[in-house]
């Protein structure tokens, strides 16, 4: 067998760019169990999750109020930002004249890339001062939802609108054929059609949504607190790094790897799902 | 591919990450073979300033090379304790545990309570600011204000301003019931600019700045003291606090140049350029 020497070239070359990115994400992970190591083997991962209260400085731990306030925020984000971003993609496709679809979609291109600095800073000084005049202290659980759900929403609308214009136009067309109405078109098979694609895409805007550091951290307040209503102010798991990490020494430096190694397990979870979602069964 | 290839090229990358760390490593020692070259790390509050000398000195110092980098004062007396750096910053003064350590102190910074510009308390007690921050009192109406709820802005753990303020307040972080939590000085501020209802507590630099470029925010009384420089520079305001370069050792060469430099007349526009009291020369 003799392959031109070119083509073996090519191969090494593109195995070692995909090991040297696997092996980074590898070698990311071995980092954050190494680091966190003496917190875990002193501590034991049991003080983590019984306790609310973190006071680092006091030797309390308790990471559950952080964690309960990274999936409240998250889930609120979800929960608002999916079906809006399904529903204007559905309105994208199916209503909108041409023109205007055009231009919506540039404006979901660019809301996607604006830093998520921008959006902590319009929060700070725009969104929390509202918060703030109707129920104090305006920094809280429900300004985080706010700017994450405007931050996750292009991601859950881009993928719904790639979704839906991915779909066989045959399918469409005999919809139509058989005399189905408009709506009756979308909600019993274009919707259906590509409820994996749209699954997929609302669980890669959750992974980013339980990432998000800065506008979060802008706008939640940064108490460690078990919210009992949408007004008071939490922290979430990647606000507590961002907050802390530059500051900490010893065990508290390493308590907060361990707070990294939560949310990559978290996310690792969400990814896991997601690939799931998104292979068609076969023969489905 | 079989597991083998799979295998070899995780051995190809373990190895090209070793080659680029210790090409990493060898770089850094060659560097501080060729040139003198001035680590120096710690505090967020100390660092601007101490950039700003840094400059100055590299320029009378051709091939000197000064490095600065923000952590908080607790980092930098670990980095100058591990020798990681030359000169450590702390925005305090050393503890009882850290006596060890050689301080030289190149400015003053006061902590001074803040309000939003349209709250008309004027002065708060000792103990209205205490039962404030540990949640006894919650209105302003209580002390002399609207009927607003008060919003508690705090610092978060390891800020030598936090440690400073619950020190002088004799408060235990525990004890302390905030409704906003904040990083840095200019954080603070933006949270109480944005909230009428905010006490939050500050560098006076900082604060004196902002507010003299239009940020709505006020400077409170702290035991019937007015929060300014004035006030800072003469002792009569109970909360400040010596900004220290910090060493190991009893300092030499490059090193001692750099603060005594620090600690000469010629930086002293240096330090009121960022809201400080100059300790030199007075």
């Amino acid at each position: 067998m003799s392959r031109p020497l070119a083509d073996k070239w090519f191969r090494w070359g593109l195995l070692a760019s995909a090991a040297l990115s696997g092996a980074v994400v590898v070698l990311v992970v071995l980092f954050l169990l190494v680091a966190s190591w003496p917190a875990l083997a002193d501590l034991g991962p049991g003080r983590y999750l019984t306790d609310t209260r973190w006071y680092p400085s006091g030797g309390l731990w308790g990471m559950s109020a952080m964690i309960v306030g990274t999936l409240l925020s998250t889930l609120g984000a979800v929960l608002l930002a999916a079906p809006l971003g399904i529903l204007s993609a559905v309105f994208c496709h199916y209503y909108a004249p041409a023109r205007m679809a055009t231009l919506y979609r540039r404006l979901v291109e660019l809301l996607a890339g604006i830093p998520s600095v921008v959006y902590g800073l319009w929060g700070l000084v725009v969104l929390v001062p509202i918060i703030a005049r109707w129920h104090p202290p305006g920094t809280s659980l429900l300004a985080a939802i706010l700017v994450l759900t405007l931050m996750i929403l292009p991601t859950v609308a881009l993928v719904a609108d790639s979704a839906l214009g991915q779909l066989p136009g045959s399918q469409v067309a005999g919809a139509y054929a058989l005399g189905l109405s408009r709506a009756g078109v979308i909600w019993r098979i274009a919707v259906p059609a590509a409820r994996r694609a749209l699954a997929t895409g609302t669980l890669l805007a959750t992974a980013r949504a339980i990432g998000e550091t800065m506008a979060v951290l802008m706008v939640c307040g940064g108490v460690v607190n078990l919210p009992t209503s949408l007004f008071e102010p939490i922290r979430t798991l990647t606000a507590n790094i961002a907050l802390e990490m530059s500051y900490a020494e010893g065990l508290h430096r390493s308590s907060l790897f361990v707070t990294g190694l939560v949310l990559v397990l978290a996310v690792v979870t969400l990814v896991t799902v997601a690939d799931r979602l998104g292979e068609e069964p076969t023969g489905g | 591919m079989g597991w083998y290839d799979r295998w070899r090229g995780g051995l190809l990358a373990i190895g090209l990450a070793l080659a680029m760390a210790g090409a990493a490593c060898s770089s850094t020692a060659d560097g501080a073979k060729a040139y003198p070259h001035l680590v120096i790390t710690g505090s967020s509050t100390v660092a601007p300033l101490a950039a700003e000398i840094g400059k100055r000195f590299e320029q009378a110092h051709p091939g000197v090379q000064v490095d600065v980098q923000t952590g908080g004062s607790s980092r930098g007396i670990a980095d100058v304790r591990k020798g990681n750096s030359d000169i450590g910053m702390a925005s305090r003064a050393l503890k009882t545990t850290e006596q060890t350590l050689l301080p030289f102190t190149i400015a003053r910074d006061g902590i001074g309570l803040i309000l939003h510009q349209s709250n008309p308390v004027n002065e708060l007690s000792r103990q209205q600011v205490v039962a404030i921050y540990t949640g006894q009192i919650t209105r302003w109406s209580e002390v002399g204000g609207l009927d607003r709820p008060i919003t508690v802005v705090h610092k978060a753990e390891g800020r030598s301003t936090q440690e400073l303020f619950l020190h002088h307040f004799e408060l235990d972080n525990r004890q302390v019931k905030p409704h906003v939590v904040v990083g840095d000085n200019e954080q603070g501020i933006k949270t109480v600019a944005g909230n009428p209802d905010a006490i939050g507590y500050v560098s006076i630099g900082t604060a004196s700045y902002d507010a003299s470029h239009g940020v709505p925010i006020r400077l409170l009384s702290v035991d019937g003291v007015a929060a300014t420089l004035e006030n800072v520079r003469n002792g009569q305001f109970p909360l400040s606090r010596p900004l220290n370069l910090v060493t190991r050792e009893v300092p030499t060469g490059v090193a001692k140049e750099f603060i005594d430099f620090a600690r000469s007349t010629q930086v002293i526009d240096l330090v009121e350029g960022q809201y400080f009291v100059p300790t030199a020369g007075g």
